[in-house]
């Protein structure tokens, strides 16, 4: 198994072939999770504490499920952000958990980068669950675990982010993570939510949907976060969606088998209409989230491995 | 149906000639150019021009209409009127209303009231929602329904990141973005251009610099986002550098003038006449003659009359508390002829900024002599005196400060796709 990774923070510093090896085991799990008996020992003995600094359901509850389908001892720790609002208090943070001696630290944090900060004080392994508007790893790997499953491949495909891309984490780790695969990728929305300097990332950008969604093997929507539509990224709702909207006259551009994904929650008539997202020969978005569960167990299987090979090596006093 | 014009002073603005010859028109589109005394098939109705001007017809950028709020001070109907009396075949109505218009329900309202009027009428839209500066229009749906330009007018947007994204947004949509140059915070309250007339008649005034820091800081921005931009107004000479150094850098960049500005000074202002109470203010006459060369040079690309209406109680005020501006639907021509009379502008080049320049910023198809144009024409007698009555103008207001003025051109005939909508030419 060639997944070499102490902390799971990024999509970037992975290899191609650490990705294929978490998304081979995630496959095991995705089996295992449709037995009656969900259960599996990896982690028996091990602690997991899942440190949420911004507010999540859906993430918090996968981690959870994950790390107890493999037996270890799960904590949920719901940190209000007002009470971490210094780098300092931070380190205070992580210091006082390092110290109840957890071996998976799950982490999401509001800012970009405070999960690398928390990774570097800690001697446990970090998953990053989401930091600021930086990455989601988990996340572009379920969907990768998702398109690989429907198209039967992760290479030489066409595939479409639509939306929110300049403040959404999800869309980088995914074109990451897809380009590293050999994706053709193209980012579609308005220039106001378009991150500066992305077209030198080896993307394609459209402002035109229906162009950009032309013969695409996959339509990836991402959530429009309405708290920041008022005073000025996109004028209103209804345009958006006229505009950005996925419906099904837009998506007829695509691919015949195009597969649609959302990250969820979704937005219902802003970033895409409910049929489509209901729609069980088109939408994956329902797998997506089985996808989850399994593709967390494998990441965090697999960073335990590398944990307990470690405390190996130092007890044995290898280097 | 064929209508020929004989005899024709024929201002062509794109190939920049003013030559006789005729000018045929076929389905209310120009279709060719001959020699003056062309021949014309038994069917063609043939109008003598006998030497006097015609020109593709004035687009006039930046019309107030009462409609929807001040139907009292112009309507539709009306203004179409002084405009076909004025030569306007095309006016480009402000959405400065009351409501503004800012949804794409109130431009399908003012786009059908607008049906009533006898020539072109297109849109602006506002820029943002109750031109507040706070949240942008419906850009998109706007553009769909036919708005040309997006617009604040005279209320600055002060938010920069806001106006930087709407220029952003609108560069998506390939739309146009209009802004009035001007530092609010230094503008505010000022009815005068600072010097020595405004400190001699004690009114508050502003520097010429408020305009240079507007159109710095929408400059900035428009290189930042590559959006397309039209500054509505510039008016002093300390404002050419930047427009030059854009131009240079290769930004989308245009620029106007109104014909109050290249034709009056503040001195014109006299005795506290509020007919005279512009914004910006007139200013000084330095700044006047650079800015008629601007035009020659076709650094500033459009003239407009920015016409607006206002009744009597809006002007009957003290100079501070009247409302500014002026119609000028009807007095463009004129008052844009006597730079022509005075040498500063050929009749080409006035109908270049006038007409030509306009349709290609609006993407309009008029305001040229070419085949397959609309057949949208002005005939016009560019040497004929006459003295303004203010009471003689069609618009709805009378707030004119060329009232008792000696003008010089009058306006023959003017066509609307080949139908005549001014003039006597049965």
């Amino acid at each position: 198994m060639s997944f070499r990774a102490r902390h799971l923070l990024g999509i970037d510093h992975l290899k191609p072939d650490e990705i294929v090896s978490l998304l081979d085991l995630a496959e095991d799990y995705v089996t295992l999770n449709r037995r009656t008996v969900k259960h599996s020992d990896a982690l028996a003995g091990m602690t997991q504490i899942n440190m949420f600094f911004e507010n999540s359901t859906r993430t918090q509850a996968s981690f959870e499920l994950a790390g107890k389908r493999l037996g270890a001892d799960v904590m949920n720790m719901a940190v209000a952000q007002s009470s971490v609002k210094k780098g300092e208090t931070l380190i205070d943070t992580a210091l006082t958990l390092n110290a109840m001696q957890p071996d998976l630290l799950v982490v999401r944090h509001p800012h970009s980068g405070a999960v690398n900060l928390l990774a570097e004080k800690v001697n446990c392994a970090v998953i990053n669950a989401g930091d600021g508007r930086h990455e989601h790893p988990t996340q572009a790997l379920l969907d990768a675990l998702t398109i690989r499953r429907a198209k039967g491949r992760l290479q030489r495909l066409t595939i479409a982010i639509c939306g929110d891309i300049a403040h959404s984490r999800v869309a980088r780790s995914n074109l990451i993570l897809l380009g590293k695969m050999e994706n053709r990728i193209r980012l579609i929305g308005p220039a106001t939510l378009m991150p500066a300097g992305v077209a030198e990332m080896g993307v394609e950008l459209y402002e035109d949907m229906r162009e950009g969604l032309k013969g695409a093997d996959v339509v990836m929507m991402l959530r429009l976060q309405k708290e920041r539509m008022d005073g000025g990224f996109i004028p209103s709702e209804r345009e958006y969606f006229h505009r950005f909207g996925l419906d099904a006259e837009k998506l007829a551009l695509a691919a015949p088998d195009a597969i649609v994904m959302h990250p969820g929650p979704m937005n219902r008539g802003v970033e895409i209409d409910g049929t489509i997202a209901d729609d069980i020969n088109r939408s994956v978005i329902q797998d997506q989230v089985e996808m989850g569960v399994a593709v967390r167990m494998a990441a965090l299987d697999l960073l335990a491995r590398n944990l307990r090979a470690a405390r190996g090596r130092a007890a044995a006093g290898e280097p | 149906m064929d209508l020929i014009f004989r005899n024709a002073r024929l201002i062509d603005p794109e190939a920049q000639t003013d030559d006789l010859g005729s000018l045929r028109v076929t389905d209310g589109l120009i279709a060719g150019r001959g020699a003056p005394e062309e021949p014309a098939p038994e069917c063609a109705t043939v109008i003598d021009c006998r030497n006097r001007a015609l020109a593709p017809g004035l687009i006039d950028w930046g019309v107030k209409i009462g409609e929807p709020g001040e139907r009292h001070k112009e309507s539709f109907r009306s203004a179409g009127r002084a405009a076909a009396a004025g030569g306007v075949t095309t006016i480009i109505a402000r959405p400065d209303t009351t409501p503004p218009i800012d949804t794409p329900e109130a431009l399908e309202f003012v786009a059908r009231r607008a049906s009533d009027a006898p020539v072109n009428i297109r849109h602006m839209a506002a820029l943002t929602k109750s031109r507040e500066g706070r949240e942008m229009v419906e850009i998109g749906f706007l553009t769909d329904l036919g708005a040309v330009a997006f617009t604040d007018g005279v209320r600055v947007v002060r938010d920069s990141k806001l106006l930087g994204r709407c220029m952003t947004y609108a560069r998506g949509l390939d739309a146009l973005i209009m802004g009035h140059p001007q530092d609010p915070s230094l503008s505010h309250g000022a009815v005068a251009t600072s010097g020595k007339f405004a400190s001699l008649y004690g009114i508050p005034a502003v520097s010429p610099m408020a305009e240079v820091m507007g159109l710095d800081r929408d400059l900035a921005l428009v290189a930042m986002t590559r959006g397309r931009y039209h500054a509505d107004q510039i008016t002093v000479a300390a404002s050419l550098p930047a427009l030059t150094r854009a131009r240079d850098a290769g930004l989308d960049v245009t620029a106007g003038i109104s014909i109050h500005h290249l034709t009056l000074n503040e001195f014109d202002v006299g005795d506290y006449r509020t007919f005279f109470r512009f914004t910006p203010p007139l200013r000084s006459e330095d700044d006047r003659l650079s800015m008629v060369d601007a035009v020659a040079q076709g650094l500033i690309d459009t003239i407009a009359s920015f016409h607006t209406p206002q009744d009597e109680e809006s002007k009957r005020l003290p100079f501070e508390a009247a409302a500014p501006g002026a119609v000028g639907l009807q007095t463009l021509l004129p008052a844009a002829l006597r730079l022509y009379h005075q040498g500063g502008l050929t009749l080409p080049q006035l109908f270049r900024a006038m007409a030509l320049n306009p349709a290609r910023r609006l993407r309009l198809p008029a305001g040229r002599l070419s085949d397959g144009a609309p057949a949208d024409l002005v005939l016009f007698d560019p040497d004929a005196p006459f003295v303004l009555d203010r009471f003689a103008l069609l618009s709805k207001s009378k707030n004119t400060p060329f009232d008792g003025a000696r003008m010089q051109g009058r306006v023959l005939g003017t066509w609307v796709a080949g139908t005549p909508v001014f003039g006597d030419h049965s």
